[in-house]
């Protein structure tokens, strides 16, 4: 059970929902939570690489890199969709689509 | 004594101060006093006293071999180079001379004959712009600037015969003149351009020696040789194109004289004189015959005019004759010789016949009769009593003319009748020349007492005229009195006093050069040949002389025998005579007729077939294709490439603008897509 194909499953899955989030989702933080699930699959990922690979730390330095991006990530998407409800007083992305011609 | 840089300037201001003056009285003219004519004369005679002093350092000089050259580049193309220049000797100083002095005074002589002239100012404007081009002439180093002074005054003499252009024959004869002489001065051209091809130079120096050192030679320096003379033969009025200059008469009495009898008409000869060593001997001998059967046959044409003007015209054509037959036998220094006394004698004999021309008009203008030929010497006569200055001064230059002993052109004619008697001596074949030259001497002296005789002696024919006659002012006296005081021997025998030989300064400071042509005869054997005949031309030319004298005034004055008797005897000769020869006529039928169907042949085919078929239908060809080719260029070429390229573009335009949705999660969605299609084909 304890073999890196299984994590990467569980990441590859994890992604899978990520994007589909992102993708189909037409509410603003649903398409954050997606972004912030591809994230942890990518965590995920280079733990399981550390762990397997024989890579000491440098696996957990960089989950935990990103795990403080992410944090900001979310500081300054969550301050773009509030400054989208102030314009468009709505947080739905398809209405949100300016940069058509 | 005057050195080499004082003659350039002398040159310079004899060659400019006319020009000047024709400048001012051309665009000054009639605003100024007198209408500027003072302009004028003091320009030329400034040049006289000028050329007089170089006259006078040619005397201190005493140099025979005195040459000068002053040249600058004009243009300069490498292999193609011309200097222009002057070359100063011995015969251009005396040329000079003879130039400016006649031209003076035909400028005073004006005065008067042309008062109150409309177009005053300006006849004294194309007299200097005359004398301008005959010194640049007289002057010229280089066939280039020969050639540009030559026309030059070919179109001065156009302008002064036209002077009176109101008048259709005046007109007429200015073209005349102006076209016979364009004839020539083709020749002209074609000689100068083949020496300018064989040697590469124009200065007449340059193209003697390139000539003596056989750069050219054979036919060609035969055909070049004859090319340049027919410039002669244009300007000097030789058989064949010798028909322009009694027309020219038309022009006012003081411009004939200068131009038409001594100076302009001399160019010819003068030029065949500069250009003597260059010519081949068969050129020579064209020369001569051409020279010596003008002289014969003008003269025979001289006898039956009775237009006083006409007869010195013909003996002007017939004078000509005479210098350009010596210059082909060899002895062109008598050439040049009887140039410059002929100047004298004829240029006084045409004022002469201006003084006349001009009582008479007088007198009919009085009379109110507009009808009468003031220039016909049949309603002239016994004016001896009343105009005696004229009279005395004509009878003094017909007196040299008809080469009377004593006068000047006794010495002339005699250099010129021994030449050709000693070139015939040398050459028997060539017995023609002498005869023509002595038949014509006869001649001459027929006629010209003949005009004496009908216009001064017996009685008058119109008696009302005649009351009216009287002699011509101080003005027009004074250069009949000097100019016939310059036909008596002395002035041409200084230092020496004998009246039979030409010994003098003139023979001692002007020699004959070498021909440069290998084969030609030297200066010195044809001065031999000279020699020998000296004893019996002399003789001869005296009992022609005497024969021509004598039978005039047994016709004019005895009347024993009877002009009109002798006229029917010889009918068809005196008609051929009288007639001129029917050259007009001839010229007329058989050269300017055929011309001018030729021509209208030419412009028919010209404008009414090549014009309106080819030309017209090229034009509808080229419509109809611009047509075609437009139709393709806009409903084919524009409407589908260049329009269409445009339309497919906005096409694919408006169907690619559908991807650009603006939503991210599209774009998402499309890079996704990309993605996949790139781990497949890479997993392929």
């Amino acid at each position: 059970m304890d073999s890196l194909t299984n994590y990467l499953f569980v990441s590859v899955i994890l992604f899978s929902l990520g994007l589909f989030g992102v993708i189909t989702r037409r509410n603003g933080v649903a398409v954050l939570m997606g972004v912030e699930l591809i994230l942890n699959s990518a965590n995920l990922n280079f733990l399981a690489f550390a762990r397997f690979g024989g890579m000491n730390m440098a696996g957990h330095v960089f989950a935990l890199f990103v795990i403080v991006l992410a944090a900001a990530e979310a500081a300054v998407a969550l301050a773009i969709i509030i400054n989208i409800f102030n314009n468009f007083h709505t947080i739905n992305v398809d209405d949100v689509s300016e940069l058509k011609q | 004594m005057i050195t080499g840089n004082i003659i350039t300037d002398f040159s310079l201001l004899i060659l400019f101060l006319p020009l000047a003056a024709f400048a001012i009285n051309i665009f000054f003219g009639k605003r100024l006093p007198r209408q500027g004519d003072w302009v004028s004369i003091g320009a030329v005679l400034i040049t006289l006293v000028l050329s007089l002093a170089m006259l006078l350092n040619m005397f201190m000089n005493w140099d025979p071999d005195f040459t000068h050259e002053a040249k600058f580049t004009w243009m300069d193309l490498g292999a193609f180079k011309i200097e222009l220049g002057f070359w100063v000797d011995n015969i251009t100083i005396v040329m000079l001379v003879v130039v400016s002095l006649i031209s003076s005074m035909t400028h005073i002589f004006s005065v008067e004959y042309l008062k109150g002239d409309i177009r005053y100012s300006r006849y004294y404007a194309y007299l200097g712009l005359f004398t301008f081009s005959m010194n640049g002439i007289v002057l010229a180093n280089n066939l280039i600037s020969l050639y540009i002074f030559w026309e030059l005054v070919g179109v001065s003499s156009y302008l002064l015969i036209a002077h009176w252009f109101e008048k259709p024959s005046a007109a007429a004869a200015g073209k005349k003149a102006f076209l016979t002489n364009r004839v020539g001065d083709i020749g002209f051209f074609i000689g100068i351009m083949i020496m300018f091809t064989a040697i590469g130079s124009f200065n007449i120096q340059e193209v003697f020696t390139g000539v003596s050192q056989g750069l050219i030679g054979g036919s060609l320096l035969t055909l070049a040789g004859i090319g340049l003379f027919m410039g002669a033969v244009g300007k000097s009025s030789q058989f064949p194109l010798h028909i322009w200059l009694p027309d020219a008469m038309e022009g006012p009495t003081p411009v004939s004289a200068l131009m038409h009898a001594a100076t302009m008409v001399a160019a010819g000869v003068y030029l065949t004189v500069r250009l003597f060593p260059l010519f081949s001997p068969d050129a020579l001998l064209v020369i001569a015959y051409v020279g010596g059967f003008t002289a014969l046959f003008a003269a025979s044409i001289a006898i039956t005019q009775n237009d006083i003007k006409k007869v010195l015209a013909y003996s002007t054509v017939s004078q000509l004759g005479y210098m350009i037959l010596a210059v082909g036998v060899g002895n062109y220094i008598a050439a040049f010789f009887h140039l410059m006394t002929h100047a004298m004698f004829k240029a006084c004999l045409f004022y002469g016949s201006g003084s006349v021309i001009h009582a008479m008009h007088h007198s009919l203008h009085e009379l109110d009769d507009h009808d009468t030929d003031p220039q016909d010497m049949r309603n002239m006569g016994g004016f001896k009593s009343k105009m005696p200055i004229t009279y005395w001064t004509m009878t003094i230059a017909t007196l040299a003319i008809s080469g009377v002993p004593f006068f000047s052109g006794f010495l002339s004619k005699d250099a010129i009748l021994a030449g050709s008697l000693g070139f015939a001596q040398h050459y028997p074949q060539h017995f023609l020349l002498p005869v023509f030259g002595f038949g014509a001497a006869a001649i001459t002296a027929f006629y010209m007492f003949r005009l004496i005789f009908m216009t001064f002696h017996g009685e008058s024919k119109m008696p009302k005229v005649f009351k009216g006659i009287h002699e011509s002012p101080r003005v027009m006296t004074f250069p009949l009195m000097l100019l016939s005081g310059l036909s008596i021997f002395i002035f041409y025998t200084l230092p020496y006093f004998n009246p039979l030989s030409d010994h003098g300064w003139f023979t001692e400071l002007i020699r004959a050069g070498d021909s440069v042509v290998p084969g030609n005869p030297t200066a010195h054997e044809i001065g031999e040949g000279v020699h020998h005949a000296h004893y019996t031309a002399m003789a001869l030319s005296l009992l022609v002389a005497g024969l021509g004298i004598g039978l005039s005034y047994l016709m004019y004055i005895k009347k024993k025998l009877s002009a009109e008797a002798w006229a029917k005897k010889m009918g068809f000769m005196y008609k051929l005579s009288f007639n001129k020869y029917y050259f007009d006529e001839n010229y007329g039928r058989f050269l300017y007729q055929p011309f001018q169907k030729l021509s209208e042949a030419v412009a028919y085919v010209d404008w009414d077939l090549y014009d309106k078929y080819f030309i017209n239908g090229f034009g509808r060809v080229t419509k109809w294709l611009s047509f075609l080719t437009g139709r393709v260029d806009y409903d084919g070429l524009d409407q589908s490439i260049v329009d269409g390229i445009g339309r497919s573009a906005q096409g694919f335009g408006k169907q690619l603008k559908q991807v650009q949705t603006g939503r991210l999660q599209n774009y998402m969605l499309f890079a996704l897509v990309g993605v996949i299609i790139i781990l497949v084909i890479q997993t392929i």
